[in-house]
């Protein structure tokens, strides 16, 4: 049974691997993306020594690790989702022997393996040429930011998953899935670390789950948080993990007694 | 003439299958305003740490800003080319398409209007105004005619190299990740651009020129000398631009063969 969902990371892997094409524009524009951010952050710093507590390396580094790390952990599942429900396919899905939600969180991983060597790891290289980056020189910070960054995949997917099946009681949830890649582009810590938000805000931000994706393990890789602090960033993300489960489950429950198909 | 009641008749169409997912409506909307919202938020938390980005305070950044929304929610309103190939090339909705009189790309810009979109801009001038008052810019007599003949450069620009990159999808079978990546660009344009390094300076400006729809329009109502010659050069770009999306898509309609379907 598990072999099935092996199955499932496997195929999504070859899939992608047959538009590896687009990819080649896509490091491009991560690639953009950091350089515009950095020269950004570089005017906004001016002669100035650090903000919010991020010096000028440690806010380029901050930069280039995050959208990298969202090379890695983005994918469409919301999309995916809703696609289904809407033209019906769903309902093939639901009677077939195995967990629909497992099944994309497996897809989904498959695309994120894909997106790590074919997007992430090239695109990292580009930037680490052409902006001062500071990598962690220490093989335990390396070894720790690949567990933070699972879970930064875990928690993100979870989200989509969540934000897919809202198609079942919002007949068009376009506007839910584009408010929620806007609501976590921008809670996450990817374009303004939450530090530097006003002091409301990031108190808000705090017991959110976005931070867990980028902010968190963005700040322990630019050694902003070291030590016991690593662990607690870990213990967030693992929280977060187990906690968007009760929601997910609720949902595909309540979804399956929902459930009406709007042609297809 | 014939255009305008096609144009008049979709817009009839669109009201009546949107009224029946009327929450939804009020979603797109609320949606739209929250990702430009997001940007504004970025705008307004860099100014709590600094005073000037690039030489630019933060009402004239602001400004820019307000004006980068009008023209982007005219074209969001009429030219809206999302998932092109594969409702039209892999479903085969361009095979429809051609067989009618009009002209096609007008056909599938109708096909897919998005006035919900048009809230962006009205959000834009307001926010213009008041930045604009905080500002002190005096209103002169071209201010509404500049505007007028800015926004439609602008959106030109857009279309142009929109229509560019969607027609794209004639020459190559597989969907092109190309148009999301490129939504990230265009708010780039936006900022100062001196604060950029020479090279995303000349492919902002030339290349994929979205410096034109925000920071060199804008320009010209703040006074900035600097940029008056950029500004006035913006009908130029849009025209050329516009030029190249409809040469290129014109000639990949004429290699499009249909997808079998």
């Amino acid at each position: 049974m598990l072999g099935a969902y092996f199955d499932f990371i496997r195929i999504r892997f070859l899939t992608m691997l047959a538009y590896r094409i687009n990819y080649y524009s896509g490091i491009l524009i991560y690639t953009l993306n950091i350089g515009v951010n950095y020269f950004t952050w570089k005017a906004i710093y001016g002669g100035g020594e650090s903000l919010g507590g991020f010096t000028g390396a440690q806010m380029t580094t901050y930069v280039a690790v995050s959208w990298m790390a969202r090379a890695f952990y983005f994918n469409n599942l919301d999309r995916e989702i809703s696609t289904d429900i809407r033209d019906g396919s769903i309902a093939i899905q639901f009677i077939r022997p195995y967990n629909y939600v497992l099944v994309k969180m497996m897809q989904g991983l498959g695309e994120g393996l894909f997106r790590f060597m074919m997007l992430m790891i090239p695109g990292m290289i580009i930037a680490v040429l052409l902006f001062p980056v500071q990598l962690p020189t220490e093989l335990s910070a390396w070894i720790g930011f690949l567990v933070m960054l699972f879970f930064s995949f875990l928690i993100s997917s979870q989200i989509n998953v969540i934000t897919g099946l809202t198609a079942f009681f919002v007949e068009n949830n376009e506007g839910v899935m584009r408010m929620k890649r806007v609501i976590v582009d921008l809670f996450s810590g990817l374009i303004v670390p939450i530090t530097l938000f006003p002091g409301w805000l990031s108190s808000v931000l705090h017991v959110l789950p976005f931070q867990a994706i980028t902010y968190l393990p963005g700040s322990v890789f630019t050694g902003r948080v070291q030590g016991v602090g690593i662990w607690n960033v870990l213990g967030v993300q693992v929280f977060w993990f187990l906690a968007l489960i009760i929601p997910i489950v609720w949902l595909y429950h309540a979804a399956r007694k929902r459930l009406f198909v709007q042609g297809g | 003439m014939y255009y305008l009641g096609l144009l008049f008749e979709y817009l009839k169409n669109y009201m009546k299958t949107r009224l029946t997912y009327r929450a939804d409506f009020w979603v797109e909307v609320i949606s739209d305003l929250l990702f430009q919202a997001t940007n504004f938020i970025f705008i307004l938390v860099i100014f709590m740490h600094t005073d000037s980005l690039g030489g630019w305070n933060q009402n004239e950044v602001v400004f820019v800003y307000g004006f980068f929304m009008v023209p982007f929610g005219v074209f969001s309103c009429f030219v809206n080319m999302w998932g092109f190939s594969e409702r039209y090339i892999v479903k085969g909705e361009m095979d429809r398409v051609l067989t009618r009189p009009a002209h096609n790309l007008f056909q599938i810009f109708l096909e897919n209007v998005d006035p919900p979109s048009l809230v962006g801009s009205f959000i834009g001038l307001i926010i213009m105004a008041i930045s604009g008052a905080n500002l002190g810019l005096p209103f002169e007599w071209w201010t509404i005619p500049a505007l007028l003949v800015l926004t439609l450069s602008a959106v030109a620009i857009y279309t142009g190299i929109y229509t560019t990159l969607t027609s794209l999808s004639f020459y190559s079978d597989a969907p092109t990740g190309i148009l999301p990546l490129m939504y990230n660009i265009q708010t780039y344009g936006r900022y100062p651009v001196t604060i950029y390094n020479r090279a995303i300076q000349v492919l902002l400006t030339w290349i994929v020129p979205f410096a034109f729809v925000g920071i060199y329009p804008a320009a010209l109502f703040l006074h900035r000398d600097e940029m008056r010659s950029m500004a006035l050069l913006t009908p130029v770009v849009g025209a050329v631009f516009l030029g190249i999306g409809l040469l290129s898509w014109n000639y990949g309609v004429k290699r499009y063969k249909g997808a079998g379907s």
